[in-house]
């Protein structure tokens, strides 16, 4: 047995990132053999920011999230059977198979998507703040991006909006130091994130994103604060994408060095030092069930009828 | 002659462009190091340089509007926004700058600006990444919309659209980037002002435009089988519209079908119905037709997404309707 309270934590979050892990892991066979298709984005190696700023929120507050959310909405509770079911296109899916790997929601957690135009959800995400603010609600919203959304007005515009009129929300930048085949440098005069944040006169934090731990504290920290009324915090996490940008990236814009270098930083691997082994068996085996059974029952799972194609356009009276 | 794809069939475009005119360059999210979004501008950067390959960051308003600034300042500029979902960041530089500059200067300033906008559905990539948007831009004047849908006018619509004086869209379809076929060796510009009749026929009129050609050209092919004879114009040009291409078609075949992938309401389908009714109403022995894409964001799930788009069958059976 993982001893202590420290261990106890440790493994719950090498556990949740697991499930990130080995569920991802599964998606690329699963795309393989064309059960998942159109445009499918992975994780891999960005676990411990999914699971660490998730950890920090409570079921009350509010996501927002891009295209590479699969880790995001596991860890955000999103049964791995719904999830899998929509990318399955399959009518059990968490958006009822309309939206795919980039749209996954869930209305019920409070999970607002799965955007798939860069920098699209942080103003959904200032607005969803803002209605909190507005009825006096005691919740924050997360907002995760990516560093591409940097170069984006929408960015800059939802950070001074946000700031100005103090809402309660914290903007979570993912810096996998690349957008694309465009590495941060090639496209950003200023680098230094939280600096640029920062500017706008909002709390501002670099962490080491590889680490679930450091990312749940800051996130804990920076949630708490916007809770408390000190107005919209940032963080910005750096991290590192062990694959390709997408199914479809041949990934020549990256040497392998860069990338072995980052896998000794495996988010995985950081915790599982501290882990008694048989914990870890035990969770990697549950988790391999899990998946199972997911795609098992996504397989089964029925697909909506052709006759029902122009319904969720508007309301249905 | 020689095989070719539509992506090579650009790329030819751009790497002569490149090369004829010093003034010329290429800029856009991911066209230098990456190789271009769907490849088609792959190699540029090597062969080029970075100073005429230019990968930009996110920022579509920013660089299309650095895009109009540079043309105004003497540049011609090839902007590529990667996909046309995404151009609607760039939409308020497109309308409010690019195709309003000269008007509002009273003729002192031109925007010879070309601007690449890749576009279309079928890869199942759902509701943000799969529209057929050219209407849009097709509503806007001071703007020409190209709607390159042949292997020719990949190759051939860019030289004519940079010697524009005015800002010129044009949009690549993204199924046709991988598709194959024979491009003479000598294949150079094209006319960028008319429609073509891409299949004679005396029957009824097949309109199409970029992702919608292929459909109706199939159509047009079983409905040949059935003793049906179809002919289809390619419009090819959105804006300026050569109205009289169509009205031409019509005259001969008094039957009307036109074939849309965007959606009904406000598409350029209609806008083809109105010019028919306006001036070619008589002309006409039954009722116009319209095939158009089912007005639904569009859907992940495979059978949904072909569902919602106009089928060969959907486009035989309309013309059956037409000729009765
Ligand atoms: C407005 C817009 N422009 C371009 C794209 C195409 N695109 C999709 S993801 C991506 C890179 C984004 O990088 P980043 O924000 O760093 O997120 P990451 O993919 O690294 O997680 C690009 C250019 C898009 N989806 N939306
Ligand atoms: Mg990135």
């Amino acid at each position: 047995m993982t001893a202590g309270p420290d261990g106890k934590d440790a493994l719950e979050l090498h556990v949740a990132m697991t499930r990130i892990r080995r569920f991802e892991e599964r998606c690329v066979e699963l795309y393989s053999a064309g059960d998942i298709r159109g445009f499918m984005h992975l994780c891999i190696g960005e676990e411990a920011v999914a699971v660490g700023v998730t950890a920090a929120l409570t079921p009350d507050d509010a996501v927002v999230s891009t295209y590479r959310e699969h880790g995001h909405a596991l860890a955000r509770g999103i049964p791995m059977a719904a999830l899998l079911a929509e990318m399955f296109g399959r009518a059990t899916g968490c958006s009822g198979g309309r939206g795919g790997s980039m749209h996954l929601f869930d209305a019920a957690r409070r999970f607002y998507g799965g955007n798939a135009i860069v920098a699209g959800g942080i103003p959904l995400a200032v607005g969803l703040a803002l209605a909190d603010s507005y009825a006096a609600r005691p919740q924050v919203t997360a907002c995760l991006f990516g560093d591409g959304a940097f170069a984006e007005g929408e960015l800059h515009e939802s950070l001074n909006l946000a700031a100005l009129w103090g809402l309660p929300m914290v903007f979570c930048c993912e810096n996998n130091r690349y957008a694309m085949g465009t590495a941060l440098a090639r496209s950003h005069a200023q680098t230094d994130l939280a600096l640029r944040a920062a500017s706008y006169g909002v709390r501002s934090w670099s962490v080491d994103g590889m680490d679930a731990r450091a990312v749940r504290d800051a996130a804990r920290l920076a949630v708490d604060t916007a809770r408390a009324g000190g107005g919209p915090c940032f963080l910005e996490l750096r991290t590192y994408r062990f694959r390709a940008h997408s199914m479809y990236d041949a990934d020549r814009y990256r040497e392998r060095a860069e990338i072995e270098g980052w896998r000794d930083h495996d988010p995985l691997g950081v915790l599982v030092a501290q882990l008694d082994p048989d914990d870890v068996a035990a969770a990697e085996a549950d988790v391999a069930d899990e998946i199972d059974r997911a795609v098992e029952a996504a397989r089964a799972a029925p697909y909506e009828p052709v006759a029902d194609l122009t319904r969720h356009v508007l309301a249905e009276r | 002659m020689a095989a070719t794809t539509f992506r090579e069939a650009f790329r030819a475009g751009l790497r002569e462009a490149l090369a004829a005119d010093e003034r010329v360059f290429l800029m856009g999210e991911d066209v230098g190091r990456y190789g271009g979004c769907f490849a088609v501008s792959q190699g540029l950067l090597e062969e080029f340089g970075e100073r005429r390959v230019r990968d930009t960051p996110l920022s579509e308003s920013a660089f299309v509007g650095a895009g109009i600034g540079a043309a105004l300042g003497g540049a011609r500029p090839v902007v590529e926004i990667m996909t046309v979902n995404f151009s609607l960041l760039a939409l308020d530089q497109i309308l409010n700058n690019a195709a309003t500059l000269r008007h509002m200067s009273g003729g002192q300033l031109a925007v010879p600006l070309v601007v690449r906008i890749p576009t279309g559905p079928g890869r199942q990539l759902a509701a943000q990444h799969s529209h057929t948007l050219e209407g849009l831009y097709a509503h806007i004047p001071g703007l020409r919309v190209l709607t390159p849908a042949t292997l020719a006018d990949a190759r051939g619509m860019l030289a004519p659209a940079l010697a524009d004086p005015d800002p010129v869209l044009i949009f690549e379809q993204i199924a046709l980037y991988g598709a194959s076929g024979e491009l003479p060796d000598d294949a150079g510009p094209v006319d960028i002002t008319g429609a073509a009749v891409r299949r004679p026929g005396t029957d009824v009129t097949l309109v199409a435009y970029g992702g919608s050609l292929a459909p109706a050209l199939a159509a047009a092919e079983q409905l040949a089988a059935d003793g049906v004879s179809a002919e289809v114009v390619d419009l090819r040009v959105l804006r300026p519209l050569d109205e009289q291409a169509v009205l031409a078609s019509v005259t001969r075949t008094h039957r009307l079908v036109v074939v849309d992938n965007a959606w009904r309401s406000g598409s350029p389908s209609a806008e083809i119905a109105a010019r028919v009714a306006e001036h070619a109403l008589y002309e006409l022995d039954a009722p116009v037709e319209r095939v158009c894409g089912v007005e639904v964001p569009l859907p992940y799930p495979h059978h949904l997404e072909e569902a919602a788009l106009p089928g060969v069958a959907d486009v035989v059976a309309a013309a059956r309707r037409a000729v009765g």
